[in-house]
């Protein structure tokens, strides 16, 4: 499927948090903005929600302790029970590294395969950009338009006054 | 609408723009490799053929090759085990534990310090496997089912704890130090000329736009990492010292050990870190961003943990003589007087004297002392290891068992060999890979770049401040550089 998009190109990320709001304050629906770095602020700027990835995280957390506990309970414990060093079997404080390291571990590797996931993140040959400047120092704003741009002459005015440097009309096939 | 502090010092000089700074770090992944890349490469692959015979002679003739005996059963092996985990533990320190404190000098430098932190458990775990003797079989350390025999691995052990420790370890550094470096991956792919370098920077840049909701979710994701690398990196080095203190080998059967390990191992960690970036710095012309102030924080955190391995040793000294137990007195005693007074003598000059030069300004920001300083810390940790380790078990409680240790040549070459193999993994890295992370410096950029010159150390206040009023490249149109600076929306 194609897309156009008219790309507002800014210098600054002061002047572009501005112009965001301006131009969602004009009703204005933005598809998304690319930066060399995370911008602070931007997410309410665009009005994207918190991430529920530390939810996520806590879970696969959870998972990871639950895990090891059930592994080393049932290994020494019931599957194999050896008596070591005088010790009872199933001797919790001896288990407590193991637990620990686990979590950390599945916390950690469930939260990145989750961010990967849903970010759409895998090794691809090509990657679509819509403008290249955007990994360097440019930051751009993309505003969907509609098959024939009807709005491009409008919305060019709308990012210039915003302070946008230049303003272009990219087509994209592939997502 | 420059943001610059009255009294922090800036962190990138010379007035970079953030295409300065694509540019500055490209060029040494885009450029042919330079001769000083190639020597220094060419130096590390000799010392990596070195360990590669090592290892062959370990392999083929066993463990005999090694200077070991009965009395002594743990020598250099597990001391350069421990020296390289420690070294592992300052990148972790710098992109987590200065992440969730909000130190943003760690910009320049975590991409690095981290990249160090992989290579140096990549040594690290060379020794234990080695250890085993038939290295074919490590992964029996794993609980598997068990078909070999009838038992699971003992979970009560610390020497299996570690297992657990260092896998976790090196793969949670390895996927923060990744995840870090996707977006500069992406920023070398929309650069790139040629077919190759365009084809492997997009498949290990995954896709990567820079879309402000996927940079949302990389802050989420880091922030957690950071917050699960902190506890992680602690327990690392807490683990690890348990292999000792958990015995009952008089001088390792101690409480203080686990404080004391993570504060050395981020002592000597430190001590490298500041060895590569002296190095790094100068090799691929990184000044503007490695700066003097950034070197002289790293020596700070060096000489505070550098004092508390010093307390360290003072206090074991105390608790035992303070314990009444003879044994633990006399290794002790016998660690500072005995045959090997000369490894103890070195530990305490290099670990507890050379860091307290730091206290002074002029040493603090000197390229040459700190540099010698990090060379002479990077010796004494592994001294400090290898008193820890042999004179503890050189005379143990039955004097008819006594015994010393000295390597053999395949001990030497073990040893120099990992250095080998690090460096060759480094200088590797340092060349396709971003040496910076460029993403976290422009996010920094605008609030710490001025246009003066590198700074000197001098403290003329007057003149660093005019400096600072000047006008700058991220001047907002329509603002006046010297409008009020406004802090609320960022900090």
């Amino acid at each position: 499927m194609t897309k156009r998009f008219a790309l507002g190109i800014f210098e600054d990320e002061d002047v572009l948090l501005h112009a965001i709001d301006n131009v969602r304050g004009a009703g204005v629906k933005i598809y998304d903005v690319f930066s060399p770095y995370p911008v602070h602020g931007i997410d309410d700027a665009l009005g994207i929600e918190r991430s529920r990835l530390p939810i996520a995280a806590f879970f696969y957390g959870m998972c990871g302790l639950a895990f090891a506990l059930w592994m080393q309970i049932y290994m020494l414990g019931f599957d194999w029970p050896m008596i070591i060093g005088g010790k009872p079997n199933i001797a919790l404080p001896a288990f407590i590294p193991v637990s620990f390291e686990l979590t950390v571990f599945f916390t950690c590797h469930g939260m990145v395969i989750t961010f990967y996931t849903i970010c759409k993140l895998y090794p691809r040959i090509k990657t679509p950009v819509l403008d290249a400047r955007s990994t360097d120092d440019k930051f751009v704003m993309a505003i969907e338009l509609d098959e024939n741009s009807s709005q491009l002459p409008q919305l060019t005015q709308l990012l210039r006054t915003n302070g946008a440097s230049e303003v272009n009309q990219k087509e994209m096939t592939k997502f | 609408m420059q943001h610059v502090s009255p009294v922090r010092e800036p962190l990138i000089t010379s007035g970079k723009t953030y295409h300065d700074v694509t540019q500055d770090i490209c060029y040494q992944v885009e450029a042919a490799p330079n001769i000083r890349w190639m020597s220094a490469l060419g130096v590390a692959l000799v010392l990596l053929g070195v360990f590669l015979y090592s290892v062959y002679r370990t392999l083929w003739y066993g463990i005999g090759e090694w200077g070991l005996n009965k009395t002594i059963g743990w020598a250099w092996d597990i001391t350069n085990f421990v020296w390289w985990v420690g070294i592992g533990h300052a990148g972790t320190l710098i992109s987590a534990v200065l992440l969730l404190f909000r130190q943003k000098w760690r910009s320049s430098i975590n991409r690095a310090a981290e990249a160090m932190t992989i290579f140096a458990v990549i040594c690290a775990a060379m020794f234990p496997v080695l250890h085993m003797g038939r290295p074919w079989l490590a992964f029996w350390v794993f609980p598997f089912q068990n078909t070999f025999g009838s038992l699971w691995v003992n979970f009560n052990s610390p020497l299996l704890w570690d297992v657990f420790a260092i896998s976790t370890y090196f793969t949670v550094s390895l996927v923060f130090w990744y995840t870090g470096l996707v977006p500069d991956f992406a920023t070398i792919r929309d650069r790139a000329k040629g077919k190759i370098a365009k084809v492997s920077y997009s498949l290990l840049s995954m896709g990567w736009t820079g879309s402000a909701k996927h940079w949302s979710r990389y802050e989420t994701v880091s922030l957690i990492l950071a917050g699960v690398s902190t506890p992680l990196v602690l327990s690392v080095h807490t683990i690890v010292s348990m292999d000792f203190a958990t015995s009952v080998v008089p001088g390792w059967h101690t409480t203080i050990f686990p404080p004391y390990f993570v504060a050395g191992a981020i002592f000597s960690g430190f001590a490298m870190v500041l060895t590569l970036m002296l190095i790094t710095r100068v090799v691929f012309k990184l000044e503007d961003y490695i700066t003097l102030e950034h070197i002289a924080l790293m020596n700070k955190i060096m000489m505070v943990t550098g004092s508390i391995v010093g307390v360290a040793y003072i206090t074991e000294f105390f608790i035992a003589w303070y314990s009444q137990v003879e044994y633990e007195q006399y290794a002790f005693i016998n660690r500072a007087t005995g045959p090997y007074w000369w490894a103890y003598a070195s530990m305490m000059t290099c670990n507890v004297i050379t860091p307290q030069l730091v206290w002074f300004r002029r040493v603090r920001y000197s390229i040459v002392l700190t540099f010698i300083l990090s060379i002479i810390v990077n010796i004494g940790m592994w001294f400090e290891r290898f008193v820890i380790i042999v004179t503890s078990l050189h005379r143990d409680y039955l004097p008819s068992s006594w015994a010393m240790f000295s390597p053999t040549r395949i001990d030497v070459g073990i040893y120099v060999g990992t250095i080998g193999l690090f460096f060759t993994l480094f200088l590797l890295f340092a060349k396709f890979f971003p040496v910076i992370n460029m993403a976290e410096v422009k996010a920094i950029l605008k609030y710490t770049v001025n246009d003066g010159p590198t700074y000197g150390g001098a403290n003329d206040g007057s003149q660093q401040a005019s400096r600072r009023i000047a006008p700058g490249p991220f001047a907002t149109p329509g603002v006046p550089a010297s409008a009020p600076v406004n802090y609320d929306k960022h900090d």
